[in-house]
């Protein structure tokens, strides 16, 4: 066949064979596609880049019990929202807890470094990010490269991690989207004692049941996840610029509660809930012009 | 409602006001024995609850209120019953309660809804030393409460459904909240319920174990709270402790059993007292 990918659209035409577009391969002006896929444990999102790394689609799903199935919509979400074909996607990383599940993906590679290089992409002089996701919470210290320098993580108990807010918002009858907002409005914030997600939503019963408002109910359960994540984040170290991201980062209370705690403002983009799969595509594009500078690529999965 | 204090009745009601279920126990002077018993949901009103419970248990027993002269009040919300005369914390009542239901008894392991105990007694049932977590949810009843609901079974029914399993699968999250969707994952991928359950009764099992190692496991080891409801729980504690636990229906119900016993020591002081003392007793 062909000794270069690059072919001409005449080339196409005119080939006597019918040719199989090659997963990839670049074909007249058309530009090179990669993509980023991040399974997390509660949504599952991916990320469409194209050469310049501008970001062309978007796409999120629940992640659910059919993790394979799940990585396949939402690349296929962002894929269909761009009106792209399978094929003209270059290279896909995979990325989350659930990233060996991404059997379309090409390579994997562990959500640290990727939401490190989504967040120095988007907030070139972050130091400290702070990742709130369904399960976990993670801490991560990079350098000025976007590299890896120190991380810290809870994935042991949901305490503090989006699974609280979820079932606090769960108890209080009210969706996850509103309940950052309504914990603005709180005046003065209960304080919540218990660290426990299950006991604390017993004790929002109980305020509940003495008649306390529920958005100082709320404002205090944001607080103590505020707690929480900077004594995590402490431990790799707090230096500003901070960067926050995962799903949580959406919550405007979470935001607020945050930069009370620090005492100075955080990084929050709206594709924040995107930057692991931001990284993952970036890393993607690094793969895809290596390969098609004929540069060799490993496949194994990187720290 | 009001108890008077009326020194010629032979009841003493003991109540148990836990996270999650209330227990009331009338203690019969006359013949040393436990003579009604009952326990209902707690909610968010605890005096309610226990007023609740001391009439239930009186109507049962096919006693009157006032046929009990002296309430006794145990349990977290032992402060919000309105018509107690003392309240009792609930380490020293499991202490008394499960040496009165197993004599013998030289370890005691409380679980209830929201925290596990393991003390270790001494032979007049004092505490000689005390564990317990109540910081999370991890080695307490609201762990497999948790899991129940991601099988989307009745806490009732777990127990005995458990103990049909053959292969039991651990439940790698600590975590009751994170185990909730452990447990989703396992059914999804096809493990056998009674395994599931199983599975997460010993690791919590494991956890409650390791406290109780921490005070010592010599002698006979006595088990109470609402866990002795669910016969699964046992059999894995018993598993992970190496031994037969003593568990009898009564189990639940011996923290306010306690609480009747410990009035039941203190009436005796007050009455040697009067005896050595004739100015106590004209006053």
């Amino acid at each position: 066949m062909h000794s270069s990918n690059r072919l001409s659209t005449n080339d196409w035409w005119v080939c006597d064979e019918p040719v199989i577009p090659v997963r990839g391969t670049i074909i007249g002006d058309q530009i090179m596609l990669v993509a980023g896929v991040d399974v997390g444990s509660t949504q599952t999102k991916a990320i469409i880049l194209n050469e310049n790394a501008e970001i062309m689609a978007r796409g999120i799903v629940n992640t659910g019990a059919n993790v394979v199935k799940a990585a396949e919509k939402a690349f296929n979400e962002a894929r269909k929202s761009a009106k792209l074909e399978e094929w003209d996607v270059a290279y896909t990383v995979g990325t989350g807890y659930g990233r060996y599940k991404v059997l379309f993906g090409d390579t994997q590679i562990t959500e640290i470094s990727c939401h490190a290089r989504g967040a120095n992409f988007l907030f070139p002089k972050t130091q400290t990010i702070l990742d709130i996701g369904g399960q976990d919470t993670k801490g991560i210290r990079i350098n000025e490269k976007g590299e890896v320098v120190d991380f810290c993580m809870n994935d042991k108990c949901a305490a503090g991690t989006g699974r609280f807010l979820a079932a606090a918002a769960d108890v209080m009858g009210i969706s996850l989207d509103e309940l950052g907002d309504v914990a603005l409005r709180s005046s003065s914030a209960l304080r919540i004692t218990n660290v426990c997600t299950v006991f604390v939503e017993t004790e929002i019963m109980n305020h509940l049941s003495k008649g306390k408002k529920g958005e100082d109910i709320l404002a205090g359960v944001h607080q103590s996840i505020a707690a929480r994540s900077v004594s995590l984040i402490r431990r790799v170290g707090i230096s500003p610029e901070i960067t926050f991201t995962g799903g949580v980062s959406l919550n405007k209370g979470m935001v607020h509660a945050l930069q009370e705690k620090f005492g100075f403002p955080i990084n929050v983009s709206d594709d924040s809930q995107f930057i692991g799969a931001l990284g993952a595509a970036l890393f993607a594009l690094d793969r895809a012009s290596a390969r098609h500078d004929g540069e060799p690529v490993s496949s194994k999965e990187e720290a | 409602m009001t108890t008077d204090l009326n020194l010629t009745g032979r009841f003493i009601a003991g109540i148990d006001v836990g996270t999650r279920m209330t227990k009331c126990a009338l203690f019969d002077l006359a013949t040393n024995t436990v003579s009604g018993r009952t326990t209902l949901l707690t909610g968010h009103n605890l005096g309610l609850a226990s007023e609740k419970a001391l009439q239930d248990a009186c109507t049962r027993a096919e006693l009157k209120i006032s046929d009990v002269f002296y309430v006794a009040s145990t349990g977290y919300g032992r402060y919000q019953v309105p018509m107690r005369q003392i309240q009792i914390t609930e380490i020293s009542c499991h202490a008394m309660g499960a040496k009165f239901l197993f004599p013998n008894t030289g370890s005691i392991l409380d679980i209830g809804a929201q925290n596990a105990k393991a003390m270790r007694i001494d032979e007049h049932g004092r505490v000689m030393k005390f564990k317990m977590n109540d910081k999370c949810a991890s080695g307490a009843g609201r762990f497999l409460e948790r899991v129940a609901k991601g099988l989307e079974l009745e806490l009732e029914e777990i127990g005995a459904l458990s103990l049909h399993s053959k292969d039991p699968q651990a439940i790698s999250s600590i975590c009751a909240v994170l185990a909730e969707s452990e447990v989703i994952n396992l059914v999804t991928t096809g493990y056998p319920v009674e395994d599931i359950l199983m599975g997460a009764q010993l690791s919590i099992s494991d956890r409650i174990v390791a406290m109780l190692r921490q005070v010592g496991t010599d002698g006979e080891i006595t088990l109470t709270g609402g866990i002795t409801r669910n016969v699964g729980m046992v059999k894995a504690l018993q598993q992970k402790v190496g031994k037969a636990l003593n568990v009898s229906p009564d189990s639940e119900y011996a923290g306010a059993i306690g609480a009747c016993l410990l009035v039941r020591r203190r009436l005796k002081k007050l009455e040697e007292q009067k005896l050595s003392n004739p100015r106590m007793a004209i006053s």
